[in-house]
């Protein structure tokens, strides 16, 4: 399996026959741990090289090495085929290596211009140039296609989108020959993800060798000229883009065949569960009326900042409704509090587990056990035995892959640790189960053990609510999809109905009107 | 598709008990270790501070510290820090001394301080939780109030003549001093609360991540506010058994003394970072720094260099407790 194919078309007159970054056998180990063994990559100018691999495959490690965070334990670097120690991500830079982190590492204080320039102020005289610092910081943005940043404006302002423009002009600023991109974009929706490739497809003309971190098949299958997997920290192979199926690239990925990405069950649809109607609460959930029958996963679609998480939040009552009705089981509702939607039957997966889904220094036991802890408790005291045996049943429905139920959840894989979220709700006994962005950022494996679960559950007669930036996991998993813009649901489309085009035209529905 | 992609891998047999009592209890084992081989190593260089007598009195005199820093570590591990506590102290001895000397009956001069303790912590909680100021700059401020309000009052006057009966500390239960009783069942009881109880997971589940436990339903700042009150109750509770070692009450707050109680809680190994730590462990910290105080003098070193001693030793602790996370975190996978 491990191949090495030849280097791919030659950039804007740049040496295409050299890599201007080459990883030759390179291993890194974290005391006993290794995360690393033996991992190669080559990197040409003008190629956009996609590095892929599950969660704790050794993508993040290998990214850090090229950045020069982490020394590696062993093996060659070599930029422009001069072999090149990295000790720091000062020197990375020099090297012309640039890297865009998933967590954008910029000054929210400071303007657009400083933070573009931030370290390597033009002087003028002694003092900062900040006319011509402006005025260049304007040009590279320009370069990117990103007309509309004021750079002026203050980084904390800018939207996520925009921020990481912000980082990608600051790693041009600095010459890179090579851009690294890890997970770009994770938390950015359609549109913005959209302007990200075309952006990345510029500079690859302009001859810069881009890495490229992502869990999205589309998006690699789109730009990507070659593919470098890992696996469990050893380097599986390269292959070229265009010879490579999307199959052969999971099965690298995981190991083994998976036969279908979104497995999906058909279940019965029974009568409905929950009847919302006319729910209003907060700017983003205006009017909103639908119905979620048993059995059902009912997708939403939306752009981020449509009111998506609002709807579920407002469902979840974390954000109380102003008015409308909730109907569950026939039973009208007044959620004021997230403990009466879970004290109703409604439970909350949220869009971003560490923040709101877990208690990360807790183990596994106790993070599965904290939304019932008072239903366990019928002396005012924690019935031990009880609690374990309900986070084993928890841990071995949903494949929790860890050292028990004692390891703390903090120590898990993205994958993971979603199903210990899942597995904490389902333990509340809920009828409806709302799934916000239930697979961001965890790997192909666990991302279709987690559609798997999806479809036990509903045809245990759980309904799912399930709201997803990615269009084709929405199109694969729902029975019937409603679409989100600016508040309001556009559209409820049926299975059949629904295709990217319809969902699509949906979501910017509203904008274009008023637009 | 019924066929299961992900074949669950056999998880390890779960770890012995044994194994499983020093995972969770590694640090408080630690500490421990540490008083027992101060004991060893300076009783054989001098057995008369093995002596009953002399560890009956160096953990007596210091009980008061374990006792107050139970109140600490529910609020550490909460995320929240307490640094008007020593002048807290300071101030309900005084209260719980006037009421002794002024004819009252002795159980109101007892009772007094703890629910001050309560009432006065709930100010602080109050702000904490529901007006959003941080802990560290509202409890300074109720240290600066306590003070200056203090010594206001009192002129500096020190309260002497103090009624016999009113001297719980020097009171005896079983032939064990009254402090060290009162010290190890405080404890106990706490530690048991926290660890049995929902309300006692609750504030781990608070600490470790707050909008975690509030999308479960937790009332966060309720909870915020009782560790407060709670704090505030121990805080009463130290104050008895600091108060009436003496025959008289200084008008001054004893200087520092929320430092070492916040050390007593670090050392003890509850995280600064929330979410973790037991009172066990801050109890038998605090056992620790009277036994280095006392064995200073034992081996005829400067009992100055206490405050050296422990001071090195929070950086140590703190220090390990970084890197345990760091080496943790590694392990995680990324």
């Amino acid at each position: 399996m491990t191949d090495q194919s030849p280097p791919p078309h030659s950039g804007g007159g740049y040496d295409a026959r050299v890599p201007v970054l080459a990883l030759r056998d390179i291993s890194k180990s974290f005391g006993s741990i290794r995360a690393l063994r033996s991992a190669q990559l080559d990197l040409y100018p003008g190629e956009v090289h996609a590095l892929m691999g599950e969660n704790g495959a050794g993508k993040s490690t290998l990214v850090k090495i090229i950045a020069g965070m982490h020394a590696p334990s062993g093996g060659q670097i070599l930029v422009a085929g001069q072999e090149t120690r990295l000790p720091s991500p000062r020197a990375a830079t020099q090297a012309g290596i640039a890297v865009v982190h998933q967590e954008l590492l910029l000054f929210p204080e400071l303007t657009v211009a400083e933070n573009v320039f931030s370290g390597h102020y033009p002087r003028r005289g002694g003092v900062i140039d900040w006319a011509g610092m402006r005025a260049r910081a304007r040009d590279l943005l320009a370069d990117l296609d990103c007309h509309d940043l004021d750079v002026d404006r203050r980084v904390g302002t800018l939207s996520v989108a925009m921020r990481q423009r912000v980082e990608i002009a600051r790693a041009l600023n600095q010459n890179a020959r090579v851009l690294i991109l890890d997970e770009p974009t994770a938390a950015l929706g359609e549109s913005d993800a959209e302007r990200l490739l075309e952006i990345v497809l510029r500079l690859r003309r302009r001859g810069v060798g881009i890495v490229y971190v992502s869990h999205r098949m589309n998006e690699i299958f789109r730009i990507a000229d070659r593919m470098t997997v890992l696996r469990d920290g050893s380097w599986i192979g390269t292959r070229e883009a265009a010879s490579t199926t999307e199959a052969d690239l999971v099965s690298m990925m995981v190991g083994r065949a998976v036969d279908q990405v979104f497995p999906k069950i058909s279940v019965p649809i029974g009568g409905p569960v929950l009847q919302v109607a006319g729910l209003t609460g907060g700017p983003l959930v205006r009017d909103a009326s639908f119905t979620l029958h048993r059995g059902e996963i009912l997708g939403i679609a939306g752009l981020v900042g449509s009111g998506r998480t609002e709807l579920a939040q407002t469902l979840f009552g974390i954000t109380p409704a102003k008015s409308g009705t909730i109907r569950l089981n026939g039973q009208d509702l007044r959620i004021g509090s997230p403990r009466a939607a879970r004290d109703a039957g409604i439970a909350y997966v949220p869009e971003d587990r560490g923040h709101q889904g877990l208690v990360k220094p807790m183990t596994i036991r106790e993070n599965i056990s904290m939304a019932v802890l008072d239903r366990i408790s019928p002396a005012g005291f924690v019935r031990r035995a009880h609690e374990a045996q309900l986070a084993r049943r928890g841990f071995d429905r949903l494949g929790v892959r860890a050292a028990g139920i004692e390891q703390p959840v903090g120590q898990l894989s993205g994958g993971n640790q979603q199903k210990v979220v899942i597995a904490k709700w389902l333990e509340t006994g809920p009828s409806v189960l709302i799934l916000d962005e239930p697979t961001r950022g965890i790997d192909v494996g666990a991302k279709s053990e987690i559609h798997r679960l999806m479809g036990e559950m509903v045809s245990r007669g759980l309904s799912i609510i399930m709201i997803s930036s990615e269009l084709p996991e929405v199109l694969a998993m729902s029975d019937r999809i409603l679409v989100i813009a600016e508040g309001r649901i556009t559209a409820t489309l049926t299975r059949d109905q629904a295709t990217a085009e319809t969902v699509g035209l949906a979501m910017t529905a509203r904008k274009r009107t008023t637009a | 598709m019924t066929s299961q992609i992900l074949p669950a891998r056999a998880n390890p047999p779960a770890a012995a008990p044994l194994r499983r009592f020093f995972s969770e209890y590694g640090h408080e084992c630690v500490v421990a270790l540490a008083i027992l081989v101060l004991l060893v190593g300076v009783g054989l260089y001098n057995p008369r501070f093995i002596s009953a007598r002399n560890l009956g009195s160096i953990f007596s005199g210091n009980a008061y510290v374990a006792i107050a820093a139970i109140g600490m570590t529910i609020l550490i591990v909460m995320r929240q820090i307490d640094l008007s506590v020593g002048a807290l102290i300071g101030v309900l001895a005084t209260i719980s001394g006037s009421i002794a000397v002024s004819g009252a009956p002795i159980w109101l001069a007892w009772l007094a301080p703890v629910l001050c303790g309560m009432a006065i912590n709930a100010v602080s909680g109050l702000l904490v939780a529901y007006a959003g100021i941080p802990a560290i700059v509202v409890t300074l401020g109720m240290m600066a109030v306590l003070q200056g309000g203090l010594i206001s009052v009192t002129g500096g006057a020190w309260i002497s003549n103090l009624p016999a009966d009113f001297l719980l500390a020097k009171m005896a239960v079983f032939g064990l001093p009254m402090p060290l009783v009162w010290a190890i069942v405080l404890t106990i009881a706490a530690g048991l609360w926290l660890r049995l109880t929902p309300y006692g997971r609750s504030f781990y589940l608070i600490g470790g991540n707050a909008e975690a436990a509030r999308a479960v339903g937790l009332p966060v700042r309720r909870r915020i506010v009782m560790a407060f009150v709670i704090h505030g109750a121990f805080a009463g509770l130290a104050t008895l058994m600091f108060a009436t070692q003496l025959q008289v009450i200084q008008s001054t707050t004893p200087p520092n003394l929320e430092l070492l109680v916040i050390t007593a809680s670090v050392i003890g190994g509850v995280s600064i970072l929330g979410g973790t730590g037991t009172v066990f462990g801050s109890s038998l910290a605090a056992v620790l720094f009277a036994a280095i105080g006392s064995a200073l003098i034992f081996v005829n070193v400067s009992a100055y260099w206490q405050r050296a001693f422990i001071g090195a030793l929070i950086l140590l602790t703190v220090g390990a407790d970084m890197l345990r996370r760091r080496r943790a975190a590694s392990a995680g996978g990324k």
